[in-house]
């Protein structure tokens, strides 16, 4: 277990040994580099928000700061910091000003930024300078003698003018610098766990990233969702009237043609349009059925049962329901019927649905051989039964808060149950 | 050669509209109205009295299924009126749904596929417009591919007749088709409606109970 900050690192006996001296040091001193550069800054800022202009900029200076602070960090601290910012919803400066003025991250990172410029950076570079700059002075001690040749001042202290006194010093100053490395990983490590404090994302914080996160899925799954619908319809107002018009023409012409070689090509041409009407008839189905759009989850359940190569008995009794979740468990019924006709042996399969106490609750169970793995199911390694194509649908049915559970022992039955929470639409 | 039907026309394709009531007229009927939307062919049915009205499904403005609603409704309002609906999917519900209209009775069911084979389009459309049910092959097919209740209890010879009546042959149609006797067609259909559990009534009736059972199981 390597240390991962220098408190823990100082509890350790190799503690000199390893880089976290000279890590807790470059900390310090770079922390002074840019605590000199912000108090510059915010000079500059101090008189321009005489004029107001200041005052977004210095909301900026702070936000910068925060975001190199926290790169800095990682200088004397194994685990990041997170951003503790939301995405502004809407792109433009407007946006961004209206969302990081409402957080308190944002007002953190400025008095942080006050502190570190006016308070903590020149006592850093103290620290530095002391630690580091001392048993260096007293060990360069006889070089300076040499140089000098008659006398030389220690430390603005003493002054000395042998040779053994030199030597001396430099001993000191060699006993001096792992004791006095110590300290400053000390100093170091205090100085990071304020940056934590007051840098990385609070609780709340987190939990509106997550929210935040479920949102933006579900904006995603939205989006896939509207697509399909203009890839359909593009689909039937486009390619499929200009095929059905096709075999119209051909059709006519099948009835003018004499009987002869050309008869029969018209025949062929016939059918192979005929073909592919059919072919992009079910394509168009199963990017989005309009069925379910039409007609809600019940009859398109009913009509996936239809389909299904293996025998299904239904029963579905559902009041129309949102979009979004008819959707969902409309696709996921799919994939379970699909699966029970690839993987499960089945002979017969069963599809309920039901929609009671806001809970629409769906099951597809076979009496197939079972095995099918939950696991890969929801973790989307493929090449099991149940694999990668229940990983999407698990997503998106967590999307609407609801579950997708897979029960499936060795031997069967697979009882594959969908549950999201709706309200049932009125009308 | 039937004799020539007057028809209203909804189609949202300009390509397809044109192209039927090219084919209409070429065969003899008269295309009276040819329209793009539900409304205008509300209008047009008001306007024209046809003999059989001819209407796409998925229709502007919404682009769903305005057409079947129209038809559904002019249905409701004149259930005499013959209606013929074009679709590009092959869901029992819109069969259904059309065939709940009015006393079933005069109601057609078909894939836009079937425009292609002439001959079949033009005598389903004919079957309609004399008061015939007609769904789609197609339909008929998905739902015989089935192995669920209500219709377990029918034989495979039964299964097959079903799926032939309601496909709007006739007695007659179908014997021929099966090579044997309209009297054993007739007794098929008399004990397909008895495991169906339909009510007694005319014939015409219950075949489409028998047709509406069937899309509805």
């Amino acid at each position: 277990m390597d240390p991962r900050t220098p408190w823990q690192a100082l509890t350790r006996g190799d503690y000199l040994r390893g880089g976290w001296p000279w890590r807790s040091a470059g900390y310090l001193a770079s922390g002074a580099l840019v605590g000199a550069t912000v108090l510059a800054l915010l000079l500059v800022l101090a008189a321009f928000s005489l004029l107001l202009v200041g005052v977004p900029l210095l909301l900026l200076t702070g936000v910068a700061l925060g975001g190199v602070e926290r790169r800095r960090l990682r200088l004397v601290d194994a685990d990041p910091a997170a951003d503790p910012h939301r995405i502004p919803d809407a792109p433009g400066l407007t946006a961004w000003l209206r969302v990081r003025v409402r957080e308190q991250a944002t007002w953190r990172e400025l008095a942080y930024a006050l502190l570190h410029g006016l308070v903590l950076w020149p006592l850093e570079l103290l620290a530095v300078a002391v630690a580091l700059g001392a048993p260096l002075a007293l060990l360069a001690t006889p070089l300076l003698l040499a140089l000098d040749g008659h006398e030389v001042r220690v430390l603005k202290g003493p002054l000395l003018a042998s040779y053994p006194a030199a030597f001396a010093a430099a001993v000191c100053g060699l006993l001096l610098l792992p004791a006095l490395l110590y300290p400053l990983g000390a100093l170091a490590g205090a100085r990071a766990a304020l940056t934590r404090l007051l840098l990385a994302p609070r609780d709340t914080e987190l939990r509106l990233r997550i929210g935040e996160v479920t949102r933006s899925r579900a904006r995603l799954v939205a989006a896939f969702e509207a697509e399909r619908r203009r890839i359909e319809r593009d689909l039937h107002d486009g390619a499929q009237q200009r095929l059905v018009a096709l075999t119209m023409t051909l059709g006519l012409a099948r009835l003018d043609a004499p009987p002869g070689p050309l008869a029969d090509q018209l025949a062929r041409a016939h059918d192979e349009a005929g073909r592919v009407l059919t072919e992009l008839r079910e394509l168009i189905h199963g990017i989005h059925p309009q069925v379910l759009t039409d007609f809600g989850l019940g009859a398109a359940l009913t009509d996936a049962a239809d389909r299904s190569a293996v025998p299904v008995d239904t029963g579905i009794d559902l009041p129309r329901l949102p979009p979004p979740v008819e959707s969902a468990a409309y696709f996921a019924a799919c994939e379970a019927l699909a699966n029970v006709g690839k993987h499960s042996g089945a002979a017969r399969a069963r599809l309920t649905a039901r929609h009671a106490d806001g809970l629409l609750r769906m099951e597809v169970e076979d009496d197939g051989r079972g095995g099918a793995d939950p696991a890969a199911a929801t973790a989307g390694r493929g090449g099991t039964p149940g694999g990668t194509g229940l990983t999407g649908l698990a997503d998106r049915i967590a999307v609407l808060d609801g579950r997708l559970t897979i029960i499936s022992p060795n031997g069967g039955p697979t009882v594959l149950r969908v549950e999201i929470p709706c309200q049932a639409l009125c009308g | 050669m039937p004799s020539p039907l007057r028809i209203v026309l909804a189609e949202d394709s300009v390509l397809l509209r044109e192209g039927l009531t090219g084919l209409l007229g070429r065969f003899g009927h008269e295309v009276v109205a040819a329209v793009g939307d539900a409304a205008a062919m509300q209008g047009a049915v008001a306007e024209h009295d046809p003999d059989v009205v001819v209407t796409d499904v998925r229709m502007p403005p919404g682009f769903r299924d305005e057409g079947l609603r129209a038809a559904v409704a002019l249905r409701a309002e004149r259930p005499a009126l013959p209606v013929l609906v074009l679709s590009q999917y092959v869901q029992r519900a819109y069969a259904a749904e059309l065939l709940e209209s009015g006393d079933g009775t005069g109601v057609g069911y078909l894939l836009k596929d079937r425009i292609g084979q002439v001959e079949e389009f033009l005598d389903a459309l004919t079957r309609v417009a004399a008061g015939g049910t007609v769904v789609d092959p197609e339909v008929v097919r998905q739902l015989l591919r089935r192995h669920r209740d209500p219709l377990a209890a029918l034989t495979p010879r039964e299964r097959e007749v079903l799926g032939l009546v309601a496909e709007g042959h006739s007695n007659g149609a179908i014997a021929r088709r099966l090579t044997v006797t309209e009297a054993a067609v007739g007794k098929h259909i008399g004990n397909i409606l008895g495991k169906l559990d339909l009510p007694p009534a005319d014939d015409t009736h219950r075949r489409v109970l028998a047709v509406l059972a069937f899309l509805r199981a």
